[in-house]
């Protein structure tokens, strides 16, 4: 059987990979790609993949995100990895890292936790890592959220 | 200065804690009325309680007139007037223009650290919702240390409502941290969250287990709101009930309550040595004074 591309390569830009299946979405949600984006952006769902069963690949073309912006995403893609492309080329590849402290990409589910209310703030989470699943814990009231991705603003 | 704002327990080292707890010491015979110290002359504290409150109010205003400085007070009615406009930011973003230290008590969980970030001069958590009360654990730390002589290496069993009790949950922090041995007294209902449990080691027992080997045995309130009905309430609230009669096995422990107490303790243990509930609350003038003194001087 002819083997094909799932989604074509790009000439410069940044791609991500070994993205946990039916992440991808999300990925670009955390990025701020989105509604209002002008980015080029190729997105794969539930490619199937030798490690991870199936995974979810992202390309966005013309751009090199920042490491400290992509390692955002080891929240909800731990295994994600990392490729900048020029002249189709890898300049530079990477595994993502998890941050030890994030500000405003997720939302504290404790209703009665001061980021939930009026007032002007943004939550913080402190982040680490317990029996490979990521825990997030909130600066302000403390609640632990093990189930990172459903609170992702 | 050790630390500019107190929010939370977690925030201080065992080194931090012992600090303060002899510094309390030191501040005792001021606190008890027998020697007089005007170091905190000048200074004002400004006490914003948006959550009634007697004691912890009250204490801090003592500690704080003990030691020469004044105090403001927003009262719970104020409080809620403000409520309804003004941001908590701004409230605090003014008042600490106004003083050298906030006491804040707020409904809201994060409260205090919110503060901290819009204020001026040190903000001091006196309980934010469900959340941290870190004078009230260093109390009851006090009240231990000068009960028992110690506070680490005791038996220590904690018993009522662990589920939403918020001293319990900065106190068992503070207690796994000075390696005590812990243990758990509660109906099913308003067991330790699973978070704690992770954390801290303790047991879970029933009283009767280890009221013969227990030095503290503090008890929290049970409160009816967390019941679905008055029955279900009546029964569990009985089967938590200390009286003269339940220590009668009991050898030196020492009974704590942060109080109010409604009938978790019958009055009867109040004439037994083992009561020192009422010391407890009085501790909170000497260590208030101490926390006050770190931040402010």
């Amino acid at each position: 059987m002819k083997k094909e591309l799932v989604i074509s390569k790009i000439e410069r830009g940044t791609v991500i990979d070994h993205i946990n299946a039916g992440k991808a979405l999300l990925v670009l949600r955390i990025l701020g790609i989105g509604v209002g984006s002008s980015d080029t952006v190729t997105l794969a769902m539930n490619v199937p993949s030798k490690k991870m069963g199936r995974k979810d690949i992202v390309k966005v073309a013309n751009k090199f995100i920042g490491e400290e912006e992509l390692n955002k995403i080891a929240l909800i893609a731990p295994k994600a990895t990392i490729n900048l492309i020029e002249n189709y080329d890898v300049k530079k590849k990477f595994k993502v890292k998890l941050p030890p402290f994030i500000e405003g990409i997720l939302r504290c589910p404790n209703r009665n936790c001061i980021t939930n209310s009026k007032e002007p703030v943004t939550p913080k989470f402190y982040i680490k890592l317990r029996n490979d699943n990521v825990l997030a814990k909130c600066y302000y009231c403390g609640k632990v959220i093990g189930n990172v991705d459903e609170f992702v603003i | 200065m050790r630390f500019r704002h107190l929010i939370s327990i977690d925030d201080l080292s065992k080194d931090d804690i012992i600090h303060i707890l002899r510094k309390a010491e030191k501040f005792e015979d001021v606190a008890r009325g027998l020697k007089k110290l005007n170091i905190l002359e000048g200074k004002i504290l400004a006490n914003l309680f948006f959550e009634p409150s007697t004691r912890t109010r009250m204490s801090f205003e003592t500690a704080m007139k003990k030691l020469g400085g004044d105090v403001i007070n927003m009262t719970a009615q104020e409080a809620s007037s403000i409520a309804k406009g003004e941001t908590l930011a701004d409230t605090i973003k003014v008042i600490s223009k106004y003083v050298d230290v906030i006491v804040i008590r707020h409904p809201l969980e994060g409260s205090a650290r919110f503060a901290s970030e819009h204020s001026e001069v040190p903000v001091i958590n006196a309980g934010d919702g469900a959340g941290q009360h870190p004078t009230q654990t260093l109390l009851d730390l006090y009240t231990i240390m000068k009960e028992c002589g110690r506070v680490e290496g005791l038996k220590i069993a904690l018993m009522g409502d662990l589920k939403y009790s918020r001293t319990v949950h900065s106190l068992i922090k503070a207690l796994n941290m000075f390696n005590n041995r812990i243990y758990l007294i509660s109906p099913e209902s308003l067991r330790l969250p699973e978070e704690f449990l992770e954390e801290v080691r303790a047991e879970e027992v029933s009283l009767d287990e280890v009221i013969e080997e227990i030095d503290v045995l503090y008890v929290t309130r049970i409160q009816k709101e967390r019941f679905p009905d008055e029955e279900e309430y009546r029964k569990v609230a009985g089967s938590y009930r200390i009286t003269a009669e339940t220590l009668e096995r009991a050898k030196e422990l020492i009974v704590m309550h942060p109080l109010p107490r409604v009938d978790e303790i019958d009055i009867s243990v109040d004439k037994t040595k083992h009561a020192k509930y009422f010391d407890q609350a009085f501790y909170g003038v000497p260590v208030r004074m101490a926390i006050l003194h770190e931040v402010l001087l």
